[in-house]
């Protein structure tokens, strides 16, 4: 058992929902009790979709566990089935379900549907929501991309699929469109849009590509695997995320194309559609040099931002860490190359207690991320699922391409201090508006009750490896001088440095050896 | 093929003092589009302020909460899940012993926590984990810093408001017992929004009773007493199983009407001043400033409403209340009152003010009854939100009925405000006419 304030990922047949919600002729039909058809809501007012999604639950009851729970089933099914007249029809169990085994691919079978049934074995105690939305695209994949009778010639023209997109997925609406329109700037056509948008129909035409571009590797890297098995289709490693990664995309797509006597290249295109590179290098961003940044969400998401917050935007980059363990391995070595130790949990507390150790001064993760933001007083940015009903923005917001790159400057910027204002408060501490512990000026209705709670507590004796550290009251005062969101660090470093020195009292001295100590 | 189905008619009486009719009551079976009572812990943490919800589930129970709560950015919320992991069911771990990690490492995170609810789930009663048998264990670990109490908020054994139910029913036993109760005590009983508790306060005193409280408390060790001179009025028509355990304890039922719209809230008045001795000429002449102001906030709405017709689908058990306002003070027509549970003895008054011509739905079988909705043609459809947008696309007018659970609707102040909520979504479409909503120009862009 484990204590779970917040859940990174929800449950496996939730990600199995999103498949069957992203495509257009699939019904799902889950075992289910009542209550679970929560999950319609993530579709319908998270994501504001305009038709239920095509989930038919058995909302089984306590009276029902006595009765004939697999009977509930196949008539939920046989009656779905005729309402919907979907091309398929996935089936499995949710966490409850799964402990009565009723064995819904079975059952289906017994019922004798004129179109494919696809058991979904998602086991729900152990995976959770990316996997069961990989796991539900591959058997689809599997089960239509083979029922193609001739091998395939091979294909000459430039032409690829793109696999990964699905319902309630981060920016995936708008990171389809971009990606598209790049594609076809550089003269490669797309075959078929999966799972988002596609039927049973397009996964069929899915060989008539020359490559794959996976654009989320959390849910189309197995799938892809086994399209390149199957069909000898290569598919792409680097993410179009940021203008440097969109640079290797372009480069690497080109190159999966067979594309060689172009006149395009991707320094040409970037210029035509970034404008995030040239804004970054704009002396206005001078400030953001080694801004210490934290970095958490899935694998994917995570990799891409730190290389863009590092080689892109100039920050430092103190914290980083993942919840997809399929991902760990990469977050690591990635983790190592900048000298940190990569976070893999998927809790919610162990993210909190990194993130109170390293005082960054920017956090970049998921909406879980806010409510430790909020706590800490800390500036944060959404970049990666899970996200509530305002990621799923009206305006067109891509995360990936060039025009990606543009959103990313503006949103990731957007929660910092401007700059003019951080010079001042540096200056003058006293102004009775913009105090140093207020909240950026241009986020005028944010409150910040979280920092005045945090100032309280700095009034403590800290307790280290026995030793008591006494904050004499001059040195107190002094570190109140401090700007807000560097004063954590500072306090931290003064600590630490206290400690090493086998201090027990901080007077004003040792906070400026101290800091001279740690001088960046 | 036809599915297997059981709907059936279901004949039931009504009495009351002025006429006996039958109504016909259609009892369904099926799909159900409704949430499970874990649902309440997102108003209920909000009420008693120093309790804290543990959830003993699967990450489907802690997705469900976040996913309604979770827009709300918390610095410290008030609820978590405990989540069951294979160890748990194959018996490699303990599971009681796993629960008590699990508390014991919440508690150091909040100290200040005085009452923990562990919440029953679907998965943690089909593994009929004990949970009340762990409450105890664990009060005897933590009184008197920390109560431990359990009730189940499952989706088997409980629709949305019900989980409020639940709750309040592991309250009772818990509220000190008088034996000897000289003066007669008035109980309020069902989540208030503050604002209105204070309102009730100042009515009660003006017709005369002095001595009430509230039930849930906004604090856990606010607990009010109970004993045979305890009488008990219901705010909600949700709380079938906690009225049961105040009746065992000793309290009285006063049956009323539901405190929405100008008659049901001063029936509901009239109905405690009754059982307290006061008379009606008496409550009429200090609540009629009150029933003047409402019927005139009221009327407002009865321009957009009047005439229109509107269907219920089944959600938090407030809807036969909430129908019956509506026709009987907005002149509304009801096609259909879908309720996930009817409790005869709670809801009796209110089914005898609703005409008989009214279909009143028990359960649902929810493709059926959208068969049904879509074909009466609805000017206003009432709920869910999995519901909503989807049918607001085919171009129907939808009121999105988890807002009647959280928002003030109860009593005279807030009728206006009640008949404005069923208002909103009329006048709005009428706003947005040029926007042709539902049209396939707004049906394109996803």
């Amino acid at each position: 058992m484990k204590l779970t304030v917040w859940t990174y990922e929800g449950p496996p047949h939730v990600g199995a929902m999103r498949i069957a919600t992203a495509m257009k002729d699939v019904h799902y039909v889950l075992h289910a009790p009542q209550g679970d058809t929560y999950a319609d809501l993530l579709f319908t007012m998270i994501e504001r979709l305009k038709d239920r999604p095509p989930v038919t639950y058995t909302t089984f009851q306590a009276r029902d566990l006595g009765g004939d729970t697999a009977e509930l089933f196949k008539s939920a099914a046989k009656s779905a089935f005729e309402r919907f007249k979907p091309n398929a029809l996935l089936v499995g169990s949710s966490c409850t379900a799964e402990l009565i085994q009723d064995d819904p691919g079975g059952l289906a079978e017994a019922i004798g549907l004129p179109v494919p049934v696809i058991p979904l074995e998602l086991p729900a105690y152990q995976k959770k929501e990316n996997w069961g939305a990989s796991e539900t695209f591959y058997q689809l994949v599997r089960t239509f991309a083979s029922q193609v009778e001739e091998k395939p010639e091979k294909v000459t023209k430039p032409i690829c699929n793109i696999l990964g997109p699905t319902a309630l997925g981060f920016r995936h609406r708008d990171d389809i469109e971009e990606i598209t329109k790049l594609l076809n700037f550089l003269g490669i056509e797309v075959n078929v849009i999966a799972p988002l948008g596609a039927s049973v129909l397009d996964l069929k035409k899915l060989n008539a590509a020359k490559f794959n571009v996976v654009l989320y590797p959390e849910i189309a890297n197995s799938s892809a695997l086994w399209l390149q098995k199957k069909f000898g289709q290569p598919f792409n490693k680097s993410l179009p995320y940021g203008a440097i990664g969109t640079n290797e995309f372009v480069t690497e797509v080109l190159k999966l194309a067979e594309i060689s006597n172009s006149d395009v290249t991707a320094e040409k295109v970037s210029k035509l559609f970034n404008r995030s590179a040239w804004y970054s290098s704009s002396v206005d961003s001078n400030y953001l040099t080694n801004k210490r940044v934290f970095i958490f969400g899935d694998g994917t998401h995570v990799l891409a931002a730190k290389k863009v917050a590092i080689k892109e935007f100039g920050f430092s980059v103190v914290g980083i860490g993942t919840y997809s363990r399929e991902l760990a391995r990469e977050v690591r070595a990635s983790a190592e190359e900048s000298g940190l130790k990569a976070l893999i949990t998927d809790d919610y507390l162990d993210v909190e207690k990194a993130i109170e150790e390293t005082q960054p001064e920017l956090i970049l993760g998921t909406q879980m991320e806010r409510h430790i933001a909020k706590r800490l007083g800390i500036g944060c940015a959404v970049i990666s699922a899970p996200m509530h009903v305002q990621d799923f923005p009206s305006r067109y917001s891509p995360q990936m391409g060039y025009e990606g790159a543009n959103v990313l400057f503006d949103s990731w910027i957007h929660p910092l201090m401007m700059g003019l204002e951080e010079h001042l408060l540096n200056m003058f501490r006293e102004d009775f508006e913009f105090k140093g512990d207020a909240t950026p000026s241009h986020l005028s209705h944010e409150s910040s009750s979280g920092k005045v709670e945090k100032d309280n507590a700095e009034n403590t004796v800290l307790k280290t490896d026995g030793n008591e550290i006494v904050w004499e009251k001059e040195a107190e005062e002094e570190l109140k001088k401090i700007p807000f969101f560097v004063r954590g660090k500072a306090k931290r470093n003064t600590e630490s440095f206290a400690n090493s020195q086998g201090f027990t009292r901080i007077s004003l001295e040792t906070l400026y050896d101290a800091k001279a100590y740690h001088a960046r | 093929m036809a599915i297997k189905f059981d709907s059936f008619e279901n004949k039931s009486t009504t009495n009351n003092d002025k006429n006996s009719i039958t109504k016909h009551i259609l009892k369904e079976k099926g799909q159900r589009e409704v949430f499970c009572g874990l649902t309440g812990i997102v108003w209920l943490h909000r009420k008693i302020q120093d309790a804290f919800f543990l959830v003993v589930g699967s990450r489907t129970c802690a997705h469900l909460i976040q996913s309604a709560a979770g827009v709300m950015i918390f610095a410290e919320p008030r609820f978590a899940t405990a989540i069951i992991d294979d160890k748990d069911l194959a018996g490699l771990a303990d599971a009681n012993e796993e629960l008590d990690k699990v508390v014991s490492q919440l508690l150091d995170r909040r100290p200040d926590i005085k009452l923990l609810f562990l919440v029953g789930s679907c998965p943690s009663e089909v593994i009929k984990l004990d949970l009340s048998n762990a409450a105890d264990r664990l009060c005897k670990k933590y009184l008197p810093e920390v109560k431990v109490l359990n009730y189940s908020g499952s989706g088997i054994e409980t629709t949305f408001t019900q989980g409020e139910d639940a709750c309040l029913r592991s309250l009772v036993p818990e509220m000190p017992k008088v034996d000897n109760q000289l003066y007669k005590k008035l109980l309020i009983v069902g989540t208030l929004a503050d604002v209105i508790e204070d309102q009730f306060s100042r009515l009660f005193k003006k017709i005369g009773i002095e001595n009430f409280a509230f039930f849930p408390p906004r604090v856990s060790s606010n607990l009010p007493e109970i004993g045979s001179n305890t009488v008990f009025l219901l705010a909600q028509p949700f709380l079938a199983e906690t009225a049961l355990e105040l009746e065992k304890a000793g309290a009285k039922h006063i049956p009323a009407m539901f405190p929405f719209g100008v008659e049901g809230s001063y029936d509901w008045f009239l109905s405690a001043a009754t059982e307290f001795g006061v008379s009606e000429s008496k409550v009429k002449a200090q609540l009629e400033p009150y029933t003047n102001r409402a019927k005139h906030a009221v009327d407002k709405s009865l321009s957009l409403l009047k005439g229109k017709s509107i269907f219920f689908f089944p959600d938090s058990q407030l809807e036969i209340p909430l129908a019956r306002f509506l026709q009987n003070e907005l002149g509304m027509e009801l096609l259909e009152v879908g309720t996930p549970y009817i409790h005869k003895k709670h809801i009796d008054k209110e089914l005898s003010k609703i005409s008989n011509s009214t279909q009143i739905s028990e359960g649902q079988d929810v493709e059926k009854q959208l068969d049904r909705c879509t074909n009466s043609k609805p000017d206003l459809i009432v709920c869910g939100l999995g519901l909503a947008n989807p049918l607001e696309a085919q171009g129907f007018t939808t009121k999105w009925a988890i807002e009647l659970v959280f928002s003030p609707i109860h009593g005279f102040d807030q009728a206006g405000d009640l008949a404005e909520l069923f208002a909103r979504p009329l006048n709005r479409r009428d706003k947005l006419q040029e926007l042709n909503p539902g049209s396939q120009f707004v049906g394109d862009m996803q």
